[in-house]
């Protein structure tokens, strides 16, 4: 039976791993390659490195330090950040990136997300949104949130995968750094709106909220930083945790 | 041991190599003819798409090279459905050196209400029929990333199951092939790929 995905998030920041409290207030965690395998040891299904400043700066995602991640790596990990032409993601791929994630990017220019299924077909392909609610209306966001897009969440999910997308990364602002779970609703009808798979970021404090999230939110992967790199939960315990909550996990 | 690992069209080369040389063999990664015939060992990577693929393995003379190979060879996801003998991604003739055909995972709410196509992320193997595998990697879980699956016959070594049972592995003669990543499914990955490397006495008849 496929299982449920624990995916702990690197946000990188000049080559170092940090966490973002609504993506601002930003410390030092660690060396993203001793990290990742420290995770991978732990059981971490995938893992997710973005490089939260690129897009912001205009800066490229550094390959040096995905060959790094490749090298070391024996589970799949996604590479996001800086990603608005093909080239870029090519030499991602060559660097051994399993897949990439486009955020802002794919807003700008929804034919990039056509584009890079075609070259590279759409499993290398996920769509990354961050969005807000507000007045009962979601929201994708640009640039760490900072920036409205206009751009409705479900329809413009339903688009990125009708455009070829492989997979949906969902961030709630209103939930990420608050620790009181994920945003369990938007993620459901998300997933039941999608035919491609829905990783939820955005809000994981405790084992019961990853609980919650595939049973109520229908997602079918996890994502989480700050309680990870902290070690608030380790992922050993909350897989075995999930597992007698009767979930299907590695 | 000298082992080749066919550089083509498609994506995903990088990573077998680097879980490769985690097993501390360096491999040459390379589309000449003659160095991929003389290997001991060859690896037929990919993620892509079949017709773009095939047609490039055509162009560049590796169709036919793959096909004769005497030693073994492992495929690994579209190196797997190129080496079946008709796609239905773009309605592809493949290499034929296993019986099976390749058909796209269609949506099955009743079956499954959670299916998802990508089949993406790690799923159980079982039922081996072949030395790739030992008991000890029996119902362990693998990574898979794919929208079209071989189905299953003669040549099925291995099962694994999304909404419907399909070949999560192949073998025929020299001839071994993987759906899912074994550079990408962690300790259980990187030993089927030892026990490729370790595979004894076999050769095309």
């Amino acid at each position: 039976m496929l299982s449920k995905r624990i995916i702990p998030c690197l946000d990188i920041r000049n080559g170092q791993t940090v966490k973002g409290i609504n993506f601002v207030n930003i410390r030092e965690v660690g060396d993203p390659v001793e990290l990742g395998k420290r995770y991978s040891e732990q059981g971490a299904d995938e893992l997710v490195f973005l490089d939260i400043t690129a897009t912001h700066e205009g800066r490229k995602t550094f390959v040096e330090l995905v060959k790094r991640i490749a090298f070391n790596l024996n589970i799949p990990f996604t590479v996001g950040g800086g990603i608005s032409e093909l080239k870029d993601a090519d030499a991602l791929l060559a660097a051994g990136a399993d897949k990439i994630s486009i955020n802002s990017s794919a807003i700008k220019n929804p034919k990039l997300i056509d584009e890079l299924a075609l070259h590279f077909g759409s499993q290398f392909v996920v769509v990354a949104i961050d969005a807000k609610e507000e007045n009962n209306r979601w929201e994708a966001t640009m640039h760490g949130g900072r920036i409205p897009t206009g751009k409705e969440l479900f329809s413009w999910a339903k688009e990125a995968e009708n455009r070829g997308a492989g997979e949906i990364l969902f961030t709630s602002m209103n939930h990420d750094g608050t620790k009181n779970g994920f945003a369990n609703e938007a993620l459901a009808k998300m997933s039941d709106l999608l035919s491609i798979p829905l990783i939820a970021s955005g809000g994981a404090g405790t084992m019961e909220h990853f609980s919650d999230l595939f049973k109520f939110g229908k997602a079918d992967a996890g994502l989480a930083a700050s309680i990870f790199h902290f070690g608030e939960i380790a992922i050993p315990d909350l897989k075995h945790y999930l597992r007698t909550e009767g979930i299907s996990i590695r | 041991m000298k082992v080749a690992i066919i550089k083509y069209n498609a994506g995903n080369i990088q990573s077998v190599d680097y879980a490769l040389k985690r097993l501390g063999v360096e491999a040459a990664v390379t589309s000449d003819l003659h160095e991929i015939r003389a290997a001991d060992r060859v690896i037929f990577p990919g993620v892509g798409e079949a017709s773009t693929t095939m047609a490039y393995l055509r162009k560049h003379h590796l169709d036919e090279l793959i096909i004769d190979l005497k030693q073994p060879v492992l495929g690994i996801c579209l190196g797997l459905q190129l080496m079946c003998r008709h796609s239905e991604e773009n309605n592809t003739d493949c290499l034929g050196i296993f019986d099976e055909t390749v058909k796209k995972f269609v949506l099955q709410p009743d079956l499954l209400p959670s299916m998802k196509i990508p089949h993406m992320g790690w799923n159980t193997i079982s039922g081996f029929k072949s030395e790739l595998f030992d008991p000890s990697l029996e119902e362990q879980h693998f990574y898979f990333v794919h929208s079209y699956y071989a189905t299953i016959g003669a040549d099925t070594a291995a099962i694994c199951s999304y909404s419907i049972p399909f070949s999560a592995a192949l073998q025929k003669n020299n001839f071994f092939a993987v759906q899912f990543h074994p550079e990408k499914s962690g300790t259980v990955g990187a030993k089927i790929l030892e026990n490729f490397l370790q595979l004894q006495n076999y050769s095309n008849p």
